[in-house]
């Protein structure tokens, strides 16, 4: 038996051979532990629509709901807000919401189906913040020109009352609207517009 | 022979106790001249301890449960609040714990410094460089993960900013990040499975690697502030002439620096555990609320300076993603030390003034990369951010052109040389000038 050469053609193939198929044994075994990681059944479900009572909301005031776990906005935009959306356009990123951060049905100015009522999910596009409203004009630290808007604390992006993103700062896209419809004057649902 | 002896012969038939011991503890010559810096090693084996310990107790009160309890408070939030007020000696636990976790980046970044300054990752260090730097990681991930089980507005929304980090990468980001969060939100979902890494799997990785990092350097044997290997001149025995064994000689100097540490500790923990507001930021203190930011959030002191960086690179080309290279890559590049110094001396006091100047340009702007991370962002802050940042990686990838043929005027000895007192407290005044400098410059922009 020593005599015998070792063929080592024959050796390689079976090393190359074993480690292949323990390679696909242990790709297939890593599977169910990488999956687990994905949102579990109960968490994709979470994701219902939610149903809003808007007849309280008075011009100019904003309220937060949450849908899938995120803040949403309602604002309700005064005349003059909306008045005033187009003067921005020249500082803005993408003024006619180009990128697709919006259904159909909102790509216009004020990215919304009735112009007074913006919904808009209130997650910077930066790195997902929450950022402030602030509809105060021209303050000190946002300077002359602000018209109204929303600030982001964590990284200084800066939106308009569309919750379009200004040019220069962190966040590279306009804030999301979520697809939503309107059940009545007075109801509205969010998270659904079929 | 004695019982003890005969004892030890026969674990030593069966295991190589003695061996292990001589090669590792009582026969491994360590040069004789190290000094100050040389404390932070064993310091940061004694910070992992306490960590694991005070960890391990407070699993068994800690409840990693985002819900709702039935006061409306999350289960997490609240079950740290009770180890805090109602376990005996929880809070004491709990604070050794978050102080421990700052005060382990304080040695460790201590710890890198003397690599630095000594060169001590250059050939054949290179490996002691990579696992070291790879426990660095591990730390970051650790720390990172650990700050979001007590479950407040900081909690949170860091956890919330650095898990969207990853969403920026191109095509997969989005996914990749749903995938770590297991949810669309930072839930319930994420505080468990970091619970679960936090507690079990980066602790094994961590404590492999401390090993491997160990392991490697005692194979190729420590370097000292001279640069000079002391294994090309041996005795007679084979014993390097310039070695003394590390026990019991270091053994009681690093227990004199534990003694000195553990006072400080012991200080923190007592007097100062929220640091200010730097060991423990005061917005955690609030539960996490998913719908509302905190008006300035920023990450604990140790990640400052990375997130500066962060911060400092605009979005273009519609993707935010370069500011997260930019992080990643001023962590990475610190493993290629190594490959980027040409120098043909390791310890800075062989080396010229090249090296030397850039050296404190680099201090100063981690430490003032550190201080803006953790201020909220202005167009003249961002502007400074800029320059810092540049001058991070120019130190860096600057290397290998600044560093070669720069040499002091002294030649590198044959031998170490004793260590010069006076010399060494100037130094160390430099570098407390420095960074007292940065400090002041920090705060006035």
């Amino acid at each position: 038996m020593s005599e015998q050469q070792v063929d080592t053609g024959r050796r390689r193939f079976l090393t190359v051979a074993t480690s292949a198929v323990g390679g696909v044994a242990v790709a297939g075994v890593a599977t169910p532990f990488l999956m687990s990681f994905f949102p579990s059944e109960r968490a994709k479900a979470a994701g219902a629509p939610v149903e809003v009572d808007i007849s309280k909301l008075e011009p100019g005031q904003k309220i937060n709901v949450e849908w899938r776990g995120k803040p949403v906005w309602l604002l309700s935009r005064t005349k003059q807000q909306v008045a005033d959306l187009p003067k921005n356009d020249p500082k803005l990123v993408d003024p006619k919401s180009e990128v697709d951060q919006q259904p159909k049905y909102c790509q216009n100015e004020g990215r919304s189906i009735k112009p007074e009522l913006l919904v808009a999910v209130g997650i910077c596009t930066h790195l997902g913040c929450s950022p402030t409203f602030r509809p105060d004009l021209a303050p000190a630290d946002l300077g002359p020109e602000w018209l109204g808007g929303f600030y982001c604390p964590c990284h200084g992006s800066k939106f308009d009352l569309a919750a379009r993103v200004f040019k220069g700062v962190p966040a590279p896209k306009n804030l999301e609207i979520p697809p939503h419809k309107y059940l009545s004057d007075t109801r509205l649902l969010i998270g659904d517009d079929k | 022979m004695s019982k003890g002896q005969k004892l030890l012969n026969w674990i030593d038939d069966r295991f190589p106790l003695s061996s292990m011991l001589k090669e590792h503890v009582t026969e491994y010559y360590a040069p004789k001249n190290f000094n100050f810096w040389y404390f932070f090693g064993s310091l940061a084996m004694l910070v992992l301890v306490i960590q694991i310990v005070t960890g391990i107790f407070l699993t068994m009160n800690y409840k990693p449960d985002g819900t709702l309890n039935g006061a409306g408070i999350p289960v997490a939030f609240a079950s740290v609040e009770y180890i805090m007020r109602d376990v005996a000696g929880g809070w004491i636990i709990r604070y050794m714990h978050s102080t421990g976790a700052s005060m382990f980046f304080v040695v460790v970044y201590l710890h890198m410094f003397r690599g630095l300054i000594y060169g001590s990752y250059k050939q054949p260090r290179e490996l002691v460089w990579v696992f070291g730097c790879l426990i660095f990681l591990c730390l970051m991930a650790e720390a990172f993960m650990g700050y979001l089980l007590p479950w407040g507005q900081m909690s949170f929304w860091g956890a919330q900013v650095i898990v969207n980090l990853f969403g920026s990468i191109p095509v997969i980001g989005p996914d990749l990040s749903v995938w770590i969060r297991g949810d669309f939100v930072v839930s319930d979902a994420t505080l468990n499975r970091f619970f679960a890494l936090h507690v079990i799997a980066v602790p094994l990785v961590l404590l492999a690697l401390v090993v491997a990092h160990l392991i490697a350097l005692h194979e190729v044997g420590s370097n000292n502030p001279d640069g000079v290997e002391i294994k090309k001149l041996k005795d007679e025995k084979g014993i390097p002439l310039d070695g003394i064994p590390f026990h019991p000689y270091y053994t009681v100097k690093d227990i004199f620096g534990v003694a000195v540490f553990l006072i400080v500790f012991s200080a923190i923990v007592f007097f100062l555990p929220e640091m200010g507001g730097y060991f423990l930021e005061h917005p955690n203190f609030d539960q996490a609320d998913p719908l509302k930011t905190p008006p300035h959030i920023a990450p604990v002191w140790y990640f400052t300076p990375f997130y500066a960086i962060l911060r400092a690179i605009p979005s273009f080309l519609g993707t935010q993603v370069w500011g997260v290279i930019g992080m990643g890559a001023a962590v990475v590049v610190i493993a290629f030390l190594p490959w980027l110094d040409r120098s043909p001396v390791k310890s800075i006091r062989y080396r010229g003034p090249k090296f030397k100047f850039m050296l404190v340009l680099f201090i100063i702007a981690f430490i003032g990369l550190g201080m803006l991370g953790a201020m909220p962002p202005t167009a003249g802050r961002t502007l400074i951010s800029q320059i810092l940042s540049f001058i991070y990686f120019a130190f860096f990838l600057g290397m290998p052109f600044y560093t070669k043929n720069d040499v002091g005027s002294v030649p590198v000895p044959t031998r170490v040389t004793e260590t010069n007192g006076k010399r060494q407290l100037q130094f160390l005044v430099l570098v407390a000038v420095t960074i007292i400098a940065a400090y002041l410059f920090g705060t006035n922009v």
